[in-house]
């Protein structure tokens, strides 16, 4: 079986279209290559929708936590420490197991069960405690004099907020949010690991390495594979996030402008 | 447990969920908290040694020394960790039965890999075929221990690193101005002050290192994750004494409490080591520290 015959056999095979039957033996290094690079569709998925839906709810929480109202403070802030003081591992079968318990009143949690739906709620709340505690920390250090300008050119409530305090908070959050944004693709991978079943094999890339890495007992392989993707994928995430850093730093000076620099050293 | 616990079937309430909390089961999870603490005990020191490994080689001068720190430090950015942790315990076992493979047996004609198998002489086998069960656990939690360690070393040494840099170059500068070698240098005057840099990060780590410990699960060992699923499935009356529905729910809710205690008790405690080890530090926050006190 020649490679392009595997590629239309599995490049697919994550979203259930192609061959249904995984390879079993003589696994080709081709095989491997196509059916870790399908699962990683559903990586991406999850990376991108929570990463997007997560952005919002973020914001929100943000302006929350820093609101002086405690009605508005006090549910941001319990928020954010129940998301960001658990491990996503244990978050991921509580809710899983939630959402069976839910099944059972009414069928409309039926879709809750599967990983496309209760996985992608779960890291959209994830996501966006973790991006609201940078957001707010990024708030809190926006500089007095944005804010005082933006007072006497007589902005105030909703376009103070949109034309001021959002970019300024956006700008000098982003190097972190881009470091959150990375750990957030890295953690999808623990999706089909953690009680979310993954019906007819489709699973994710990690899933998929894990299965041939246990079929041909040969670590040596697969992992490497998904390691290259998943250094592609964030290398494509800085890429990206960097034009967005220039845009958001577009107004300053030139020489005040900072390049996206990584800070490594702060992790989820 | 309790003397009243001798016929479940004709307690109810409270009484009943004492004598359920404290059956020999039960008091399995119990001791796989144990092991979570345990496995955190000895992983922090440990990464922290290799972290400390990896930032020096980093930072040397010897270019092959310094590209294996530099890749052990970027490696881990760019990968999920539990790919890391999925990875190394099958090829440490591997590593470690090969060394032992080539050393007892060295007469041994036959391929390592014969197809999809693995194959070392009986008296390579880790742990050895006829050990009792007790060293399989250990061996099993042993291999997690080193690659928990691996992998948060990594990460330990990205901080030791960035906070190795930050020591003010004059501190550095004043060192040798004294006549200190660099090696002088190093351990008298830049291993101390980074730990103040070095300090948010760490404790970052600490919390990151906390909510990783339900992946020893994957690793295969017998820890709180596999015990909550055990227990907490619906259990039938003609298997147990004590029969209830599916409760794994509320089980996992308990491990969810369990970890937000640990974590915010940790962030308390970091808080206030924070604060002595910044006490009369030239930093934005020591400065902070003594305009308050005055």
């Amino acid at each position: 079986m020649s490679c392009w015959e595997t590629i239309a056999d599995y490049a697919l095979r994550s979203q259930g279209i192609g061959e249904r039957l995984l390879p079993r033996s003589d696994f080709t290094l081709c095989q491997q290559f196509v059916l870790i690079g399908s699962g990683m569709i559903w990586n991406i998925y999850f990376g991108i929708f929570a990463l997007v839906s997560g952005f919002f709810l973020a914001t929100a929480v943000a302006v929350g936590k820093a609101a002086q109202n405690p009605l508005y403070r006090k549910p941001a802030e319990w928020f954010i420490f129940i998301f960001r003081g658990s491990p996503l591992f244990i978050q991921f079968f509580f809710a899983y197991f939630v959402f069976l318990s839910l099944k059972q009143f009414s069928p409309f949690f039926d879709a809750f069960t599967s990983a496309w739906l209760g996985a992608l709620i779960v890291l959209f709340l994830n996501t966006a405690a973790y991006s609201g505690e940078i957001f707010y920390g990024a708030l809190q250090s926006i500089p007095k004099g944005d804010t005082e300008a933006a007072d006497a050119y007589g902005l105030s409530g909703w376009s103070r907020f949109k034309r001021v305090i959002w970019p300024t908070m956006l700008r000098l959050a982003w190097p972190a949010y881009t470091n959150e944004a990375i750990f957030l693709f890295h953690a999808t991978t623990l999706v089909f690991f953690s009680g979310f079943p993954a019906t007819q094999q489709r699973g994710d890339a990690l899933y998929y390495a894990n299965y041939f890495a246990d079929k041909t007992f040969n670590p040596f392989i697969p992992y490497p594979i998904l390691a290259f993707y998943f250094i592609l994928l964030t290398l494509a995430v800085i890429g990206i996030f960097g034009l967005v850093n220039n845009r958001l730093n577009r107004h300053l000076p030139q020489d005040r402008r900072k390049a996206l620099k990584l800070k490594p050293q702060i992790i989820r | 447990m309790f003397g009243y616990c001798e016929d479940p079937a004709t307690l109810d309430g409270l009484v009943w969920l004492s004598c359920y909390l404290t059956t020999g089961k039960h008091m399995s999870i119990y001791w796989a908290v144990g092991t979570v603490l345990l496995l955190l005990a000895i992983t922090a020191p440990a990464a922290l040694a290799f972290g400390f490994a990896g930032a020096s080689a980093a930072r040397s001068t010897l270019a092959p020394l310094r590209w294996i720190g530099k890749t052990y430090i970027a490696v881990v950015r760019g990968i999920p960790d539990i790919a890391f942790f999925l990875f190394f315990v099958i090829a440490l076992d591997q590593a470690f039965e090969y060394v032992r493979h080539k050393i007892k047996c060295p007469d041994w004609q036959e391929p390592i890999r014969q197809g999809n198998d693995f194959v070392v002489c009986s008296a390579a086998k880790l742990p050895l075929g006829n050990a009792p069960q007790w060293v399989h656990e250990t061996y099993g939690f042993f291999l997690a221990v080193l690659t928990f360690a691996i992998v948060f070393g990594a990460f330990a040494a990205n901080v030791l690193f960035g906070a190795m840099r930050a020591v003010p170059k004059g501190q550095l500068e004043t060192a040798e101005a004294y006549g200190m070698n660099r090696r002088q240098t190093f351990w008298r005057v830049l291993v101390p002050q980074m730990w103040v840099y070095a300090l948010p990060g760490l404790s970052n780590l600490w919390m990151v290192l906390i909510k990783a410990t339900p992946l020893l699960f994957l690793l295969g060992v017998e820890d709180i994750v596999y015990w909550a699923r055990e227990l907490g499935g619906a259990k039938q009356p003609q298997f147990t004494d004590y029969p209830h529905p599916d409760w794994r729910m509320w089980y996992f809710l308990a491990l969810l409490v369990f970890y937000l205690a640990f974590t915010k008790v940790s962030e308390v405690v970091l808080d206030r080591i924070m604060a002595k080890l910044t006490h009369g530090q030239a930093t934005a926050a020591g400065e902070r520290q003594r305009k308050a006190a005055a």
